[in-house]
């Protein structure tokens, strides 16, 4: 098992002149599922971008582990998946045009089988070979979580992660975090109560104001 | 192979939307039409020629470069790709879609301009190839990291030429006057300074590119 580690030391994120969070001082660790959660606003997207290393800092330094060897911010997408409402797939290439496009770009050689795997896991099986334009949005948030999951990254940042999906959905993205997942170190920002229920620990993002 | 990836993204997106494609055809296609009308009969200096061909190139560049990262903007992809490479590999690969379209367009453009223009005749070719190989590089490098800062601006057509005026300026200067040496059937020796200009142009913005794309493409 791989040991995937996370400190936060006093991050503070500000945007002009409003105060997002301060002073957060965590360390997240793997095998555990930590949920983010706050009203609307309250910086729980922003934090999962700070530690996905898009958006940086005011102030604070954020250090990923990997079996205690620190990664570097230009390595960080390797180890990494992300679900967000804001993430947008290439709607004008197929699923698996799509994923195999995501494989490329991170130098690894694209696993037809695999991909096709993943598919079928999320109920895409038979529609692998259609143009993204043509799904519907519960469709698309499932591909979201095969984009995240198809380089096996250890830390795994799931923004609302069930925005869009039908309970049948829901139940696939709860059985993979449960089952599939254990080994990871799993964010879920959030606010659906069935979301957080899947945490071992919950954090007040509005404790940090 | 990573930024080819990217490359091969962008040119099959670009083949299936054609956006970027239609609108540079259709904007050289006017561009040299209205030259032609507006000089009628006239007949011009192989000089003004020179010119004219790259006020063409350089608002054709304008048109269509920026579609490289607003297009992304646009669609709301650059999250999608901050979260699967590095900087530097977006960089490479957006710049390598740009040369390709730069270098397709502008052979485009001259070889139009050649045949319909009688006056424009380039009496040293080796030396007309070699600033416009440099020049295109220069083009493609500048209208690659403009495209960037602009992308996440909200006039981007606007800030677009205002940007690359000033940054494209002293390229178009050293070709006008490379140019004008190649219509004069001037040697390779005679241009040398022009040359090294135009090589230590592309050098220092594509040094500076990749210097300034970390904190560009990062929020």
């Amino acid at each position: 098992m791989t040991n995937y580690s996370l400190s936060l030391n006093n991050v503070q994120k500000v945007f002009g002149r409003r105060l997002i969070f301060k002073n957060i001082n965590l360390t997240l660790t793997t095998g555990r599922v930590y949920g983010l959660s706050g009203r609307n606003g309250s910086g729980k997207s922003t934090l999962a971008k700070i530690i996905a290393g898009i958006t940086s800092t005011t102030s604070g330094k954020i250090e990923h582990t990997l079996n205690g060897k620190e990664i570097k911010p230009e390595k960080l997408h390797d180890h990494l998946g992300f679900v967000s409402p804001y993430l947008v797939l290439y709607d004008e290439f197929t699923a698996l045009e799509n994923l195999e496009f995501f494989t490329k770009i991170r130098g690894n050689k694209f696993d037809k089988d695999n991909a096709e795997k993943l598919l079928e896991d999320f109920q895409l099986g038979d529609r692998g070979n259609d143009e993204l334009r043509g799904y519907s949005s519960g469709m698309k948030q499932r591909m979201k979580f095969i984009f995240a999951l198809m380089h096996s990254p250890q830390l795994l940042i799931l923004d609302e992660p069930t925005s869009n999906l039908d309970e049948a959905g829901k139940s696939i993205v709860y059985s993979t975090i449960k089952n599939k997942l254990s080994d990871n170190l799993v964010i879920i920002a959030s606010n659906e109560s069935s979301d957080l229920a899947l945490c071992d620990e919950i954090i007040e993002i509005e404790k940090y104001k | 192979m990573k930024a080819l990836a990217l490359f091969s993204k962008d040119w099959n997106s670009e083949l299936r939307t054609r956006y970027a494609i239609n609108a540079l055809a259709m904007f050289i296609l006017v561009t040299i039409s209205v030259i032609l009308f507006s000089i009628g009969t006239e007949k011009i200096s192989g000089y003004l020629t020179g010119g004219l061909l790259w006020v063409v190139i350089f608002f054709s560049a304008m048109s269509g470069l920026s579609r490289a990262f607003v297009s992304e903007e646009e669609r709301g992809t650059t999250l999608t790709l901050q979260l699967i490479a590095a900087p530097a590999t977006i960089y490479s690969g957006k710049l390598l879609f740009n040369l390709l379209l730069v270098f397709l367009m502008n052979i485009f453009i001259t070889t139009l301009y050649s045949l319909l223009f009688e006056s424009f005749v380039i009496e040293n070719f080796t030396l007309f190839v070699i600033s416009f190989f440099f020049g295109n590089i220069g083009i493609a490098v500048s209208s690659t990291i403009i495209a960037a800062i602009i992308s996440k601006a909200s006039s981007k057509g606007t800030l677009y030429p205002v940007l690359s005026f000033p940054i494209l300026l002293p390229l178009i200067l050293t070709l006008l006057e490379l140019t004008k040496f190649s219509i004069d059937g001037d040697t390779i020796s005679d241009a040398f300074v022009e040359i090294a200009v135009l090589v230590c142009y592309d050098v220092i913005m594509l040094t500076a590119s990749y210097l300034l794309f970390d904190f560009i493409w990062k929020d």
